[in-house]
Formats: C-alpha cells, structure tokens, sequence
C-alpha cells in the first residue's frame, strides 16, 4: 500500500516536470503565433499581451496578396524535389557500398567527411560556377545543389541501415527469381522503411531551413521563405508580424510532415544509434 | 542423368582458398549432405551452387547445363536457409508464394499450390498469420514450403535445424527426409551434424579444409572409412584411437599395443597388411565393437583386454565405459548394467572382424 502511494508520488512528480520543461519549450513558438496575429500596438505594448484582444488575419492576407506566399511553395518545390532526388540516388549508393563493398572500407567515411565542409567555403566558388552555367536563380541550381549536399548524409545513413538487414533476406529473394533490381523494392526498401523515412524528414528539413545557399544563389524567381523573411527586418524597421506570419507559414509544413511520420522518426533514432 | 555435376571448383575469399578443386557428380533424385566441421567450405560449395557466389575456376552443370555465368534465379534452384529468411512485414500466405509471384504465376495456381505445400507442412492454419507470430519449427516449416511450392530442379538447404532444440530437430529431420521421398527431387544439405548427415543422407560427402575427403552411402563411410579423419568424424561416441605396431604372431598378424597386449588380427585380415611387420600403425576401435567377455563365447575374431574402468556414463540402454587402453583413453558402449561403479576391473571382448588399422604417415586408412 505505501509502496503504491509512492509510486503515485513519484509519477506525478515525473508528470509535472515533463509538462513543465514541454510548457517551456512551447512558449517560443506559441508566442511566435501570437504576434502574427497582434496589430502592432499589441505586439510591442507593455506588460505584454498573452493573447490579442482580437485575431488579425491580416498580415496573412498582406503576404497572399503581395505573392509574398508563393516563397513558401518554392520552398517546398526544392526542398521536396531535392530531399527526392537525394533519397533515391543515396539509397543506390548506400546500397552499392554497404552490399558490394564499393570504394573498399574508407569510401564511406570519406563520403560523410563531405559532409563536415563547412557550407560558407564553398559557396562563392560555387556562385562562380553557377554564374557560368546559368544556374543562378533557377530551381534547378538550388535543387541540384542541395540534392548534392545531402548525399553524403543520405548514403551514410542507410548504409547503416542496410547493414541491418539480414543479408539472407535479400539472397532468398534472388534464388527465388528475382533481380537485384526487383529484389531492392520487395526486400531492402521495406525492411528500411523506417530508416528511409527518418533520413528522408531530416534531409526534407535541412533543405527546408537551409538560408545560406538559398541567400547567395536566387534573386527574384525562386527565392525561399527563409530569404523572404529576412525582407523584412529593414534599415529603418522591422515588420514583425510580417516576419511571425512568414514564420508562421515555414514552420507548419514542417508540423504536419512529422506530425505524419512521428512513429517512424522515433525508430530511426533509435535504429541509427544501434549501427552508422 | 545428373542433376548437377561440379568440376575441378575452386573459390576463394581474398587470400582464403576456401574450396580447393571439388569434382562433384549427383543423381537425379538423391538426398545428398555436405558434412564437415566449420570452415571446411560445405557452405561455400552450395552458396557457389546457388550462384550467390561466384567460382574463381571449374564449371557448376545444373540439369546439363553449365551454370557458372547463370543468375541465381535463373539456375531452377530453390533454397532454405539457416536463419528461415522469412519476411518479416509479409504474412505466411505471401512468404510462400514470393517466389511464386516473381515467375508471374496465375493467382489461382498461386493459390493452389500454397495451399497444398502448407497442408503438407501442417502449416494450413498459419496462412494469415506473421512470422513474428509463429514458433522457430513452425518458423522453418514455412521456410521450406516458400522452397516446395517452387518445383525447381534442384533444393538447397544450408543448416536448416540448426537454430531448432534437439527435440524440434529429430522431428524436421524425419519430416524433411519424408519430404524427399514425398517428391523425388534432388536436394544437397549442408549440416556440421554428423548424425543428420548419417540419418538422412543418401549419399555423404564429407568436407575437409575445402576438399572432397570421402564421399558415399552413409553406412560406407562408417564402416569403411578411407582416412582416419572420417573414421573420426562420423560416430558418437568417435571412434578410439590407439597407437601400436604390427608384429608377426603364431600364425596370424598381431596389434601390439605400447602396455604390451598383443591382439590377434582374423585371419582374413592379414592379406592386405603383408609386408607391413614392424610398422607403426594407428588402431581404431569403435566403441560398440567392444563388450563384456562372456565365458565361453568362442565367436572368431574376439580378442579379450582386460580393462580398468576410469569413468562410468549410463545412458538408458547403454552405459560408456571409460578406461585406459595402451597410452589413450578409450570408451567402450557397454549394455546398461556391465560395469556399475569405477575401479572395477572387467574383460573387454574386441571384436577385431571390425578395427581399422591407419597408417600414422599418411592417415589413410590400410586395413
């Protein structure tokens, strides 16, 4: 009985804390809804105001009107594109280095050292070269670029994950009359299926929030929110609820893409942190 | 006509010359079992069969046709592996017609013929259930119906009962044995087992270090074993060993032993060792070709040793007798109640119609 009520003690303990530190971690973002939908006088009134007197839509219609939106849907095009592209090329080559050893045993750690570069070394060269092929501002320069970015991480992480599979698995599957090619969509894909959807959410949201790249090589056509919002912090002032209702629109894709495949990111962790 | 016929094959791994020169012909029908320790290249030689690896010289014929190029799925193999290789996100039904399904076969055979393997495995009732749901026997069942449903020319199994308790695995090997007899097909399984060698093979063929060391009908190999490697491997208890030397007796050929017993070879026996007086040789004695001497048995060939028994093991209807014999320890199968505690000393009869004489050079068996 008393070992019951401590237990009790001890979960409610637990329960008040977790909501405590959840609480604390929402604040941020809640408070980024708030202010996209405050007037300006509420945003900056003192003592600050928990919750508008009334919901302004407004800077929402400001950006749909101004085409300012559309920032959004060309983050989406090259961040979805690419993180595509990305996942089906790096699987073949994770595939390829994980089953017939292509590149010996040091290919794949030279292929996440790539990773490592630091983004801001490579980026005027890369400017250069992309002024020369006519890629500047175009979806295809940002999409190549950020496909090609995220190989490395890409093969790196279902090569582990291919190495997991029982390799038995993928030899009945020959023997019984399939090719390699066939045997890669009944076996390998869906014993990964996990680990294939946790890399493909990160390598969605690096792309996503990636800024630097996306900074130096658009102009006007296909500029990504993440430039978009930085419009808006201007010499004189910055337009706040601009910047919330921008915000606003950058983080709720990536709220429903996880909020979809939860189950699967929380395996990939602990899938990933058994074998890399 | 065979089924499958190997020539002069070799494979290695990097600097491990794992098979080294097999010639291997089969017939059409036949249980063959590649029996050897680890790492003497048993599965090696089916994993070259199969073509999931590839042979770095000699030619593989399946059905009169050479192989060596063939992808696995085109060399009309099927195979059951160690570990089942099951699918884990399919459910039994799928499983077995996976392969099936990868030859484009109409639903409705599909159908019939999954139905029919499953109902020969007792597996009928599993159909819709998920491997992770099913125990390790019921695990390997499915695993051989996803091979029988296949009709290939040529079954594979690679340590199928390895991963089964021992009571699982007496089972299956009946079953698997029926199985054959059920579909006449040729099959090759590869076990470290020498009791599943011996109790399903038609014909063993016994590896070593990633050669052929002896092959044949499993009552062969045990009774005439061509090198004392053989004589030692199959059996259990293994065959004794005893280091002596052949002197001329009264009439006949005697082993003489290192404690000074001689034992008198049959006469029948002593053709084949002419000219071999003096000479070191090894003695083997199969433990259950030793018994209690009885009074009075005047059976030819028996020769009486008096032994002291070290080690007592009963098991049921036999009791292993340990004692020493020469400089080695040897063990006799003895009915359950001929010796009862250690110490005592009883007169072993040794039946020599049925020793095997090694020559210690060599290791081949001469007589």
């Amino acid at each position: 009985m008393k070992a019951a009520h401590r237990n009790r003690l001890k979960l409610a303990v637990r329960l008040a804390a977790a909501t405590l530190i959840t609480l604390l971690f929402l604040f941020p973002i809640y408070w980024l809804f708030m202010i996209s939908f405050k007037t300006p006088d509420e945003i900056f009134s003192y003592p600050p105001k928990w919750w508008p007197a009334q919901l302004q839509f407004s800077s929402y219609a400001v950006l749909f009107r101004d085409g300012d939106a559309t920032t959004v849907l060309n983050s989406l095009i090259v961040a979805g594109t690419s993180t595509v592209l990305a996942m089906f090329i790096g699987t073949l080559c994770a595939y390829s280095i994980a089953r017939f050893r292509t590149g010996g045993d040091n290919l794949a750690n030279w292929i996440i050292s790539q990773r490592m570069v630091p983004p801001i070394a490579v980026v005027f060269p890369i400017f250069l070269l992309y002024v020369w092929l006519g890629l500047v501002d175009t979806f295809p320069g940002l999409i190549l670029l950020y496909t090609a970015f995220n190989l490395p991480y890409v093969i790196w992480m279902m090569r582990g994950y291919i190495l997991d599979i029982p390799i038995a698995l993928e030899e009945a599957a020959l023997v019984d009359g399939y090719t390699r090619w066939q045997m890669l969509w009944k076996v390998v894909f869906p014993m990964s299926r996990a680990g294939l959807f946790a890399t493909a959410i990160f390598t969605f949201v690096f792309a996503w929030n990636e800024f630097l790249f996306a900074l130096v090589l658009t102009r006007t056509e296909v500029t990504t929110y993440t430039v978009q919002v930085t419009h808006y912090f201007g010499g004189q002032s910055n337009f706040w609820s601009k910047i919330s209702a921008m915000s606003v629109l950058g983080t709720l894709p990536i709220f429903i893409i996880v909020g979809f495949m939860q189950r699967y990111l929380v395996r990939g962790f602990s899938l990933g942190a058994v074998k890399g | 006509m065979s089924d499958l016929k190997i020539t002069a094959l070799h494979k290695y791994y990097g600097e491990v010359h794992a098979v080294k020169g097999v010639d291997l012909e089969i017939p059409a029908g036949e249980f063959t079992v590649l029996v050897g320790q680890s790492g003497c290249g048993k599965s090696t030689l089916l994993r070259t069969i199969a073509g999931l690896e590839t042979a770095d010289a000699g030619t593989i014929e399946i059905g009169g046709e050479v192989v060596n190029d063939h992808a696995p799925r085109d060399r009309d193999i099927a195979m059951v592996f160690q570990n089942y290789a099951l699918y884990p996100y399919m459910k039994v039904y799928e499983n077995i017609a996976f392969g099936l399904r990868a030859r484009r076969t109409p639903r409705a055979e599909i159908d019939a013929k999954v139905r029919k393997a499953a109902q020969m495995l007792a597996i009928d009732h599993l159909l819709e259930r998920y491997p992770r749901q099913l125990s390790g026997g019921q695990l390997q069942r499915v695993a051989i119906g996803r091979a029988v449903v296949r009709n290939a020319r040529l079954y594979l199994f690679d340590e199928p009962l390895s991963n089964l308790d021992a009571q699982l695995r007496d089972e299956m090997r009946g079953e698997i044995k029926r199985l054959h007899q059920d579909l006449g097909k040729t099959m090759i399984y590869v076990t470290h087992d020498q009791i599943e060698a011996m109790t399903m093979a038609d014909r063993i063929v016994l590896l070593r270090e990633g050669r052929i060391e002896q092959q044949g009908a499993p009552l062969d190999l045990y009774e005439r074993p061509a090198t004392r490697y053989v004589a030692g491997f199959l059996g259990s208890p293994t065959m004794n060993f005893i280091d002596a030397s052949l002197e001329r007796g009264n009439d006949a050929l005697n082993v003489r032993l290192c404690d000074g017993t001689s034992l008198a070879l049959p006469m029948a026996r002593t053709a084949k060792l002419a000219g071999r007086e003096g000479q070191r040789v090894v003695l083997g004695v199969r433990p259950e070709h030793m018994s209690r001497a009885l009074a009075g048995d005047t059976r030819s060939g028996l020769v009486r040793y008096e032994a002291r028994i070290d080690l007592v093991q009963p098991t049921g209807a036999r009791t292993y007798a340990t004692f020493r014999m020469g400089d080695t320890e040897a063990v006799a199968e003895l009915l359950a109640h001929d010796v009862s505690q250690p110490g005592e000393r009883i007169g072993l009869a040794i039946d020599m119609n049925r020793v095997i004489l090694i020559d210690p050079g060599s290791d081949a068996v001469i007589g």
